[in-house]
């Protein structure tokens, strides 16, 4: 059995007495693609945020290529090292840069930070990766202010891939650029995973985003999993009615918006009554338990 | 008080002489009539939202405008400002792409929704109660006690509602929705559209619905043009559009945006999208087209009608994109 690059069971966060995400549970293969799904405030960024230690989980448990990190990491080497393994790029590319800082400069930051490297290797290394994402030296000597918003993403990608991680997560990182610039940064996130096998949790709302960049789907629905299992097994079939709503809420011919919204109603009034439970013998595809490390080893 | 709803001709605007003097339109022309919903699409930088706003008389500071803009006939660009300000009040509105950015945080839902309204003479008690009317129209539970309540209190989505139940009070002929739901996630998305499209359907509204989505533009739309650099490159009926793109920047679009019932994978369009200024002479789409002929820059595309649609492309009988 292959060791997972990704293992989350149970997490739960709340804040004040709202719980943003409750007992969720997956697991990631090496090099593997997983998109988490669901509508605005179900709990997708707070997920990601607790998996890069941003956001501490009142319970549940995270492993990394094997590794527990659900509890607070004793001493700088310990944190260096988890922070390799997860990295993460955001949605706003205007944002996510520190303004005064080069390109180059940028991408060296965690070079420096997590490797001794001598400053030659240092540069090599950075050119690597300014080259795996398309960046040439021009780019290397700007201020982000000069970048487009998919150059910059450029840049977040390659500053994440520095420190070599076995995931990187991706919130919405295409979500704000034009169509044309989106398409060419997910052929490249495609060649990077291919070549590296590193993996991916992609956060997104978009399904037809997730139909060709995910080879799993976890469905969030106000903070819990309601469905999971392969894309394509999932898009072809959704057997949750909150899949089935965002499966009918992407825009296509035949698209009906008051349908959609008269269901979207009916549904929040429905599991008003009666929850979501990601425990329950829901009639749900694959219900993400305990036994998530044998679904994902036979697949 | 006669012709078309909108009718935008030939309109190039350009900013104020000096450092910054560039052109951002270039001859746009488009048309919307009573009951139709147009779509306006292209990538960040095209001129969408210059377009919208010079329907509302708002150019750029110190910025030149030639071609005309006419609204029933109306000329926006020789208007008086007293006319146009009775205009934007009463005939036209626009819901613009941020709500946060474009919605007074420190005065309550219900003075935004009413200005309008008070501003035309309605008094302030039946101008609340239409008030209350809308927001319930638009789906905001408990109405009443959201008009008294601050921006900051509604999330993005409910915020939205609110600009749109604001640009519904006057009952305008023309709605200019400019990215209304981009900031949204899809099923709210849904629920903004269908409000926006029963409403149009109830009043005979016009609307002129900008976004960067072309399924979103096809799914709701009668007919869609698209822009790029400051240019209309493209016009034809949504259908057409998907079915037989005519200009290879609507097709680079098509195969760029995912999709949702294809097993082919999006393809990126190469470089990246540039604004008129930045344009060279020629087709502005030149450098990122697959079929590029060296006469491509030497002339600017005009517009020829093939099969129904509009185009500006110097190749556009021979090619065909499927
Ligand atoms: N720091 C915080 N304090 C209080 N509540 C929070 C905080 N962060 C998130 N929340 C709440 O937790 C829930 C989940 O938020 P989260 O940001 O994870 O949603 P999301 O799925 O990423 O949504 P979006 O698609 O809008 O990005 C929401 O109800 C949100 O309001
Ligand atoms: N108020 C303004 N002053 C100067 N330039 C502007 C102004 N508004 C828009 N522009 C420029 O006009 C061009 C078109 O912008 P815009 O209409 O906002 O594009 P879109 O809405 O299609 O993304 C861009 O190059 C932009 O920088
Ligand atoms: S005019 Fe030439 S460069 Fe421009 S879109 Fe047509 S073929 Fe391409
Ligand atoms: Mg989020
Ligand atoms: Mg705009």
């Amino acid at each position: 059995m292959t060791e997972h690059a990704l293992e989350v069971e149970g997490l739960r966060k709340t804040f004040g007495d709202h719980v943003a995400v409750d007992g969720v549970s997956f697991s990631l293969p090496p090099g593997g693609s997983l998109a988490i799904v669901g509508e605005s405030g179900s709990g997708k960024t707070t997920t990601a945020r607790m998996l890069v230690g941003l956001e501490r989980p009142d319970a549940g448990r995270i492993r990394v290529g094997g590794r527990d990190r659900s509890h607070v990491a004793r001493g700088r080497a310990t944190r260096l090292a988890r922070a390799r393994e997860i990295q993460m790029v955001f949605q706003d590319p205007y944002l996510s840069l520190d303004p005064r800082v080069t390109v180059a400069a940028c991408v060296e930051e965690p070079l420096r930070l997590h490797f001794s490297m001598s400053p030659a290797e240092r540069r090599a290394r950075r050119d690597e990766l300014l080259a795996r994402v398309g960046l040439g030296e021009r780019e290397a000597d700007a201020l982000p202010r000069r970048l487009s918003g998919g150059q910059r993403q450029r840049v977040a990608i390659a500053r994440a891939l520095a420190t070599r991680p076995k995931v990187l997560i991706l919130d919405e990182a295409t979500a704000a650029l034009d169509v044309s610039i989106q398409a060419q940064i997910l052929d490249l996130l495609a060649e990077i995973r291919r070549d590296t096998g590193v993996g991916y949790l992609f956060v997104t709302h978009n399904l037809a985003l997730v139909r060709h960049v995910a080879d799993d789907i976890l469905v969030l629905y106000q903070g819990r999993v309601v469905e999971t299992g392969p894309t394509r097994e999932v898009l072809a079939a959704p057997e949750h009615p909150y899949t089935r709503l965002l499966l009918h809420s992407v825009p296509r011919p035949g698209w009906d918006p008051a349908r959609i919204a008269a269901d979207r109603r009916a549904l929040a009034a429905a599991l008003k009554e009666t929850p979501p439970s990601p425990a329950s013998a829901d009639p749900l595809r694959h219900v993400p338990e305990t036994n998530s490390t044998e679904r994902s080893a036979a697949q | 008080m006669t012709g078309r709803l909108l009718e935008i001709e030939k309109l190039t605007v350009r900013l104020a002489a000096g450092k910054a003097a560039r052109p951002i339109l270039g001859g746009v022309s488009l048309h919307v009539e009573r009951g139709e919903a147009v779509g306006l699409v292209g990538e960040s930088g095209s001129g969408k939202s210059v377009t919208c706003r010079s329907v509302l008389g708002l150019l750029p500071e110190g910025a030149s405008a030639s071609g005309s803009l006419r609204v029933n006939g109306e000329d926006i660009l020789t208007m008086s400002s007293t006319r146009l300000r009775e205009l934007r009040r009463r005939d036209v509105s626009m819901i613009f792409q941020d709500p946060r950015a474009s919605i007074n945080p420190m005065r309550r839902i219900g003075d935004f929704v009413t200005e309008g309204m008070r501003a035309g003479g309605v008094p302030q008690k039946d101008a609340l109660k239409r008030a209350e009317e809308l927001l319930e129209s638009v789906g905001i539970r408990e109405p009443g006690p959201a008009l008294h309540r601050y921006p900051h209190e509604f999330s993005g989505g409910m915020l939205q509602r609110v600009m749109i139940a604001g640009a519904l009070a006057g009952g305008p002929r023309l709605l200019l929705a400019d990215e209304p739901t981009t900031a949204l996630d899809v099923t709210t998305q849904a629920e903004v559209v269908s409000i926006l499209t029963r409403l149009r359907a109830e009043r005979d509204m016009g609307m002129l619905f900008v976004t960067h989505d072309l399924e979103l533009a096809a799914a709701i739309c009668d007919r869609i043009y698209v822009m790029y650099a400051g240019r209309i490159v493209e016009a034809q009926s949504a259908e057409g559009l998907f079915g037989r793109p005519r200009h290879p920047y609507t097709s680079g679009l098509l195969a760029a945006t995912p999709r949702l019932e294809s097993d082919e994978p999006p393809h990126g369009v190469p470089g990246r999208p540039v604004s008129l200024a930045e344009a060279p002479d020629g087709c502005a789409f030149a450098a990122r087209c697959a079929h590029v002929r060296p006469g491509c820059t030497e002339r600017e595309p005009v517009h020829r009608e093939i099969d129904g649609a509009q185009v500006a492309c110097l190749r556009a009988e021979e090619l065909i994109h499927d």
